[in-house]
């Protein structure tokens, strides 16, 4: 295993598209390293050049201590799963396991030793003489994995694996992919479009978008201090209020009447934007200590939350999170308060965090 | 075949409980559509069955008034015509056969072995312009072939290409490389880019990985395709008739239609000869029937 180093990389193609504007990536060894990002972000782009799949126009791609700028894919020493599993339709499990193996051309003992292998640790042994044709989409992905992890590879590229299963095989391939890195200690890179996915997986989060890194981080801080306000859109479901806030005597003041505690470091003269998470506010009986009057525009019944869609006189409804337990009829009457600590306060002209 | 599906009709499910109005409708519309559909049948077949007939009528059944559709005797000398010459010897006719196998088949392989690698190439890669150069590639087919005979002929009159096999080899090519190259790049855009990436990965060249993983699930696509321009240049009457004159180079559909004229026409001679000219291709059709109807629905369901 190795770590990999992603410098200036840019990427323009021969029609003039450019995919990766400028990408740093520093990723350690044994890590699992999740790229995160809406479509045409470049996070795949990104993935295919360490790949060698794609040639970078600038930039440099380390793998370990090897320079691989130009490196065939074969020769960087890597194992790619992909959205559509790409095993070989005319193989059986077995051979599709063999198929690098063979290519690289080992004895072969240590082929079957190490078929046997990957079988085991994917619990593949009763598919093991059938075809991909006659695998469900989730068998056909265990064996993509398998078939990664028989070249005992530097590192695991996954481009969006999971995408093709259902929403219950998806969980459980996760909870596999995730319990497989640990148990390997493998380098992995993960690219998806899915935030469930990047912060369940990830060791640590890139958000990409338009060809540049966004913000790198642990799921949790990526969470808590969305580096831009791109993040603060992007990450949670539904994701944070973007609130405008004046400055006075020493309070954050949005329009409506609500007031936040402002974290240290503002810099003055700016117009500036609160993230507030739907978790930090609270919606509760009118007149309520500590809180303003607002009015329930639409409520989101999920079951185990309530998601509230709430006029508190600012420019933009804000969206709240309550426990199921909390019940108010659309167009009620109520009370928002703020529970949370110091909002991720964000510039409106640079869009980046500023305290 | 009109009774059977009139049978069809009346046998079929929920006879009793519609009511009479609308079975009857539905009775009368399908006796309309036999009856369109026989009309349409007999005037598209009958031709064919015409040539059939004559092709193995004695000359003086060909003559005939009135004309003998079921009472005449059967002779094969028609296509003993086609292909022995009298005194033994091969026949003019025979020799343009060989000269349609020849430049109908090397014009198929030569726009396949073009039209392949770069539809390939066109869903593959990012190409610069690609749409435009795509359209471009289409636009050679917006007109009619029949507007650049003149040009050609006169370029090829000074190339040497003039009366020459070569010469319509190439020129049935240029037609069908665009068709190639559009049909083609339909099968390849079916083919997950996946699984070159994961021979790459494997080991292989980005070639060897088109070789050995695209190009084997491409077959039923190239023999669609190769039917096709197979068909086109097979049946290619004008420009074989304006860029050849020798029996040694012209093909068949020109030299089938030179046997009518002069003093006197041996149509039985010129029914045979069509029925040899029309088999190949009703026989290639046949065999890739499947993949016919493929390709021209293809695009019509997307993933």
């Amino acid at each position: 295993m190795a770590g990999i180093e992603v410098t200036a990389l840019h990427k323009r193609y021969p029609d003039g598209t450019v995919a990766v504007e400028h990408v740093d990536l520093s990723i350690g060894h044994g890590e699992l390293f999740v790229m995160l990002g809406p479509s045409g972000c470049g996070k795949t782009t990104t993935l295919r050049a360490i790949a060698g799949l794609e040639r970078q126009t600038a930039g440099d791609i380390r793998i370990g201590d090897t320079l691989v700028n130009d490196l065939r894919p074969a020769e960087r020493d890597i194992a790619m799963v992909f959205q559509f599993y790409a095993l070989y339709p005319h193989l059986r499990t077995r051979d599709n396991l063999a198929f690098p193996l063979r290519a690289e051309g080992l004895p072969k003992q240590e082929v079957n030793a190490r078929v046997e292998e990957a079988a085991r640790l994917m619990r593949l042994g009763p598919l093991l003489n059938r075809r991909p044709r006659q695998l469900s989409g989730g068998e056909q992905q265990r064996v993509a994995l398998a078939r990664a992890l028989v070249r005992r590879p530097r590192a695991f590229l996954m481009d969006e694996p999971l995408t093709n299963l259902d929403a219950e095989l998806r969980a459980d391939m996760r909870t596999e992919i995730k319990h497989l890195q640990g148990e390997l200690g493998a380098t992995m890179v993960y690219v998806t479009h899915d935030q469930v996915e990047a912060m369940s997986l990830g060791h640590r989060i890139a958000i990409l978008n338009k060809g540049r890194v966004e913000q790198i981080g642990t799921p949790l801080e990526v969470y808590d201090r969305p580096a831009s306000l791109f993040c603060a859109a992007f990450i949670g479901s539904p994701p944070m209020n973007l609130i405008e806030v004046e400055i006075a005597d020493g309070r954050l003041h949005a329009q409506g009447g609500l007031v936040l505690t402002p974290p240290s470091g503002l810099p003055r003269d700016r117009r500036l934007v609160a993230g507030v998470r739907p978790e930090a506010l609270e919606v509760t009986a009118p007149g309520a200590e500590g809180s303003i009057p607002a009015r329930v525009v639409s409520v989101e019944w999920l079951g185990d939350e309530i998601i509230y869609v709430v006029d508190h006189g600012g420019q933009r409804d804000v969206r709240v999170r309550m426990p199921p337990t909390v019940r108010f009829a659309a167009d009620a009457k109520v009370g928002l308060r703020h529970t949370g600590g110091t909002p991720a306060v964000y510039d409106v002209s640079t869009e980046e965090l500023v305290a | 075949m009109a009774v059977s599906v009139d049978e069809a009709v009346s046998t079929g499910p929920a006879p009793d409980h519609g009511p009479p109005a609308r079975r009857l409708g539905g009775r009368g519309r399908s006796v309309v559509e036999i009856a369109l559909l026989t009309v349409l049948a007999v005037v598209m077949l009958f031709p064919v069955l015409w040539m059939l007939e004559t092709s193995i009528k004695e000359n003086r059944d060909v003559y005939a008034i009135p004309a003998k559709f079921f009472d005449f005797a059967v002779t094969l000398q028609h296509y003993k015509d086609v292909f022995v010459a009298q005194g033994d010897g091969r026949t003019p006719v025979s020799v343009n056969f060989l000269n349609s196998v020849v430049v109908a088949g090397a014009s198929t392989v030569l726009a396949t072995v073009l039209g392949v690698p770069a539809a390939w190439a066109y869903s593959r890669f990012a190409v610069k312009a690609k749409k435009d150069q795509l359209f471009f590639i289409l636009s050679t087919r917006f007109m009619p072939p029949v507007v650049v005979v003149i040009p050609i002929f006169l370029m090829y009159r000074q190339i040497g290409l003039y009366d020459n096999k070569l010469g319509l080899i190439l020129i049935y090519t240029a037609f069908n490389v665009p068709f190639t190259i559009w049909m083609m790049k339909g099968f390849v855009d079916e083919v997950p880019a996946e699984y070159e990436d994961a021979a790459m990965l494997d080991g292989y060249t980005r070639l060897q990985a088109f070789w050995r993983y695209t190009l084997p699930l491409l077959v039923p696509g190239i023999a669609a395709t190769a039917v096709f321009a197979l068909i086109f240049s097979w049946n290619e009457f004008v420009f074989a008739t304006f860029l050849t004159s020798s029996d040694s180079v012209r093909t068949a559909p020109p030299a089938i239609a030179g046997l009518i004229g002069g003093t006197t026409t041996d149509w039985g001679l010129v029914a045979a000869a069509s029925v040899v000219f029309a088999l190949p291709v009703l026989v290639f059709a046949y065999l890739v029937r499947k993949h016919l109807i493929a390709g021209v629905t293809l695009g019509a369901v997307r993933r």
